[in-house]
């Protein structure tokens, strides 16, 4: 070795030489140096929104410094270290486009009063020949909540139409709907800070590791204290790799394994009878119907191993604090609600609700999903997670935004519904504003159709979707830090993002936008505002008595303690981290349990489609993609979804790794490569669902909905797998199994106009 | 003064790459990550293992004694710097001399590349950006004993091959040597009281379609 090891030794101050070298130059001339600022702000991707701070200079976001907020604790995923690039990302919408000439144009430059002009003449033009609800607004959960309010108002307001809803349809309606049946409140009744109090955790439909890599942390910290893991997901996802317990579960039976454990509990006298006597109702039903439920049923139903289901029931019921986490995996479907409360149901019955570390957590998916859904811009919902059913609650809003009762529109159709409205011609024009239905909504060639034909269609975004690439109008909007407000997240801890750069070009924050457009239809005295400060003002004492009450939430007290939970309802109130302590929503303080019957998915696999068919997120992308799809790193990790098949299937067919393969369901067929791995039962297949165009696995998925709260089932739908060489066999209705179709749902829009929909039907859809 | 470095547990590591995502953030490679996020084989399993620069401290960073421009600095804290450009000559000695296959030569650049466990943050007192963002702190940054009284798992800092062995500055984190949870007996406990039902053979989940 030639080196003289002189140079190497540790104690040694430095290892140049310096004596023939001289002293180099250190650090950099301050001369050189730009002022540099650091903006508190919160990501924008995923319900976690943890806390960063980005780095400004001279008026550019130029990075992303870490920043120790309560719950992320200075942790980011890869979607939060490069969120700050699409500030001045190439792609970003400068100017307003407007497509001259009909749909057959081209998206031409225009500027904001010709484009606004052209908005408002159609849009009384079509009010005038086909009512206030031919104009629909659809909306979205990843803005802030002064964004969500002001849709909502302005769609009910400045539209006076009842054709309002967003994007949270097809995300967290189903839990949202059972914690306010089963609890009187839908929120994640604990902080995320909790989870390391609990003994057992339970994880249902959630794929954690991938969709909140955040919450991980506090899963190793329960872990780390010696809880143990239960995993009920069909894929072995990171989260299930290191669990204690992972139950492989058929797409679309949790509610059949988690029934059966629920049995076993009660076999094992394990249930926690005096906190069912005094603080739930319906419990001796819910003991009935899951006496059926035996672990041999549960496997027969499940394919889950009777002993597993034994296994994980014992260690759920003998941990003295439990927690149930649960995701869209039981929530894309059509009985999502149901499962949801036979998750419910377990930890009722083991008397985990109020219990700090305890219970049962939803797991939101949407930067804004929770605040979205409180604030007024879902069809059936007003301000404050008040009821447009309830007399009182709509007379309370009326009187509160200075309009008679009576020109306060009804409940409209919900997003699923919404499109086919538009298909069907009932809904003329349609204002989108932070969604990408092209993407987002289960059978895309029906939207497509629903999209042209609607006109015109104004889209706000900030890139060019694939929804605004059939838009007859496009309104360049803002990114999360170009504008300021707060987000709820899914702890229902409301927080604060700050403002780190001005709108590029002509863009404008997406609520001056709407406030503009109501002003030239003469609604302006309704939108006074100047700045989201005034907004929040207004939603916090719209939100006054309600469920969601954010009166006591100004925007210092979120900075001062870091987050404030609601229900917050007076100026000095601190909030409140943990609910249902001592009692739950409902007037009598009572939980209610719902006995839960087993059904299976709407589509099941037959001859001609013997697969089972999922979609999910993958940890590089957010949504549909629009924008993690333009950002670099993200996009190199995962350009082009994928088809996981089992290595038993892929054999039988033929297929290796990396090979294209064409998937087929009823409705449609796409090509993709196939991910030939163990970690997915060998009836499923999985295919990412955050791309666009031919790479959109919603060509595929079912568009049957849940018949309450109309979320689609994207979790499950029969589906075949073949080679390229196979004969290119035409999609169609082959040998499925129909359990459900929208067809034969119990009721579906259009209601008549004002009506109010019967009691029993109505209370299950309260909040 | 208690030493804080990197403690690498992969069996926390949920292959979300975020590790890799903030390095490129870093100012003085910007858009190269020196992180390396790998499937252990997806074949078999969702299974990951980030790599980084374990600073070797015995033998002293074998990267920097064949270096035969001493391009590669150690800090008397112990940190082996990455090259230095205006040194580095692009021998490729360090690529070759390394035991954890960590140096990766830029051929464009012709210069080596590799972690230097951002030594403009840790010397201020702040976490190298791999541990900063890790969201299930499969890179943690502290030290030892703050380590062993929170997290579960073995620290160790001697890896061996044969009968060579390197003591590193970073630490892997191996399972401990008991398990947890002895799942099998759940299992076996539910066979043996028959919950199963009378003539059902216990048998392996029925993987078929």
């Amino acid at each position: 070795m030639s080196v003289n090891k002189d140079f190497f030794q540790p104690e040694r101050d430095f290892n140049y030489d310096f004596q023939s070298t001289g002293k180099p130059p250190t650090g950099w001339s301050e001369a050189a140096r730009v002022p540099e600022t650091l903006v508190p702000t919160h990501c924008c991707f995923c319900g976690v929104q943890c806390g960063m701070f980005l780095r400004v200079a001279d008026g550019k976001v130029i990075g992303v410094e870490a920043r120790d907020f309560p719950h992320n604790r200075g942790s980011l995923c890869p979607k939060g270290v490069v969120a700050y690039q699409q500030v001045d990302h190439p792609d970003r919408l400068r100017y307003p486009m407007i497509r001259r000439g009909g749909k057959a144009g081209q998206l031409e430059r225009a500027t904001w009063d010709e484009a606004m002009d052209y908005i408002v003449s159609r849009w009384k033009q079509i009010q005038a020949e086909h009512g206030n609800d031919a104009v629909a607004v659809y909306s979205g959960s990843s803005m802030t909540n002064e964004k969500c309010y002001v849709m909502g108002k302005f769609a009910r307001v400045a539209l006076r139409s009842r054709n309002i809803d967003y994007n949270g349809r097809l995300c967290m309606s189903s839990s949202a709907v059972a914690y306010a049946r089963a609890f009187g409140i839908d929120r994640a009744p604990l902080p995320m800070t909790d989870i390391p109090l609990t003994h057992c955790m339970l994880a249902v439909g959630v794929n954690i590791a991938e969709c909140f890599p955040i919450v991980m942390q506090w899963v190793w910290r329960a872990r780390d204290k010696g809880a143990h893991l239960i995993v009920i997901d069909p894929r072995e996802t990171p989260l299930a790799r290191t669990a204690d317990l992972w139950l492989p579960v058929r797409l679309g039976s949790d509610e059949a394994v988690i029934n059966a454990m629920l049995r076993q509990v009660i076999v094992d006298g394990l249930v926690d009878e005096v906190y069912l006597k005094e603080r739930t109702n319906g419990w001796e039903e819910v003991r009935a119907a899951v006496e059926p439920f035996t672990p041999e049923e549960a496997e027969r139903l499940s394919g889950v191993p009777a002993e597993r289901v034994v296994a994980a029931a014992r260690l759920y019921g003998r941990a003295a604090t439990s927690l149930i986490m649960h995701g869209k995996g039981i929530e894309h479907s059509t009985h999502g609600v149901d499962t949801c409360l036979a998750c419910i149901n377990l930890a009722l019955a083991r008397g985990q609700l109020g219990k700090p570390g305890g219970g049962t957590m939803m797991i939101t998916g949407q930067g804004n999903g929770q605040g979205g859904r409180e604030v007024g811009q879902k069809a059936n919902q007003l301000p404050g997670y008040r009821h447009i059913d309830v007399p009182e609650e709509r007379q309370y809003i009326a009187n509160f935004w200075g309009i008679p009762v009576e020109e306060l529109p009804w409940e409209g159709a919900a997003a699923p519904e919404m499109i086919h409205l538009m298909a069907d011609g009932e809904i003329k024009s349609c204002l989108i504003a932070c969604s990408n239905l092209m993407v987002s909504l289960p059978e895309n060639e029906v939207v497509k159709r629903a999209l042209q034909r609607v006109d015109p269609l104004i889209v706000v975004d900030f890139f060019l979707s694939e929804s605004a690439e059939l838009a007859d109008v496009v309104l360049p909007g803002t990114v999360w830090c170009e504008d300021e407000g707060t987000t709820t997240n899914l702890e229902g801890r409301v927080i604060k993002i700050n403002r780190a750069a001005d709108p590029p070009g002509e863009s404008r924050e997406d609520w001056r936008i709407v406030t503009e457009l109501a002003r030239r239809l003469g609604r302006g005295q309704f939108f006074p505002y100047q700045s989201a400060r005034e907004i929040w003002d207004e939603l916090r004492n719209a939100s006054r008595g309600g469920k969601s009450d954010y009166y006591g939430i100004t925007w210092e007290k979120i900075d001062e303690q870091g987050g404030v939970f609601w229900p917050c309802p007076s100026l000095d109130h601190p909030g409140s981290p943990r609910l249902f302590t001592e009692r739950f929503g409902h007037p009598d303080g009572k939980a209610k349990m719902f006995p839960i019957p087993y059904r299976p998915p709407a589509e099941e696999p037959g001859k001609d489609y013997p697969f089972r068919l999922t979609t999910g997120r993958v940890v590089y992308h957010y949504l549909t993609g629009n924008q993690t799809r333009r950002l670099g790193f993200l996009n190199s990790q995962a350009p082009e979804p994928w088809v996981e098949i089992h290595p038993q299937a892929a054999a039988r067919l033929g297929i290796v790794n990396d090979e294209v393969v064409r998937v087929r369901t009823p409705r449609h067929s796409m090509e993709l490569k196939a991910l030939v791995v163990p970690t997915i039962r060998p009836d499923t297949l999985f295919i990412p669902y955050h791309y666009g165009h031919e790479h959109s696995v919603n060509q595929l998925t079912n568009p049957a909905v849940e018949p309450n709260v109309k979320i689609p089932e994207y979790k499950a739908c029969a589906a075949t797998v073949e080679k390229l060489s196979a004969p290119a066999a035409p999609s169609g209705p082959g040998d499925v199994t129909i359990n459900f179709t929208p067809e034969n749902a119990p009721k579906m829009f259009p209601y008549e106009v004002g009506e109010t929909k019967e009691q029993p039907e109505k209370e299950s859809k309260t909040f | 003064m208690p030493v804080k470095t990197l403690f690498v547990d992969p069996s926390r590591c949920i292959g979300c790459r975020a590790c890799e995502a903030a390095c490129r953030e870093c100012d003085s490679h910007k858009g190269e990550s020196m992180v390396m996020v790998d499937f252990v084989n997806r074949g078999m399993s969702v299974a990951t293992q980030p790599t980084v620069c374990m600073h070797c401290e015995d033998p002293l960073a074998p990267c920097a004694q064949v270096c035969p421009v001493m391009a590669i600095l150690i800090t008397p804290d112990g940190v082996v710097q990455q090259a230095d450009p205006s040194r580095c000559i692009g021998c490729r000695n360090c690529v070759y001399a390394c035991p954890f296959g960590v140096p990766k030569f830029d051929v464009k650049a012709r210069l080596m590349k590799k972690c230097n466990l951002c030594y403009d943050r840790t010397s201020q007192d702040l976490k190298p950006w791999c541990a900063q963002v890790c969201p299930t702190q499969a890179l943690w940054y502290g030290n030892y004993e703050e380590f062993i009284n929170q997290r579960e798992g073995h620290a160790v800092n001697i890896t061996s091959f044969g009968t060579q062995s390197v003591r590193t500055k970073v630490y892997q984190v191996l399972p401990e040597e008991t398990p947890r949870l002895d799942l099998a007996a759940l299992l076996d406990e539910a066979r043996a009281k028959g919950e199963r039902g009378a003539g059902n053979q216990p048998r392996e989940e029925a993987w078929v379609l």
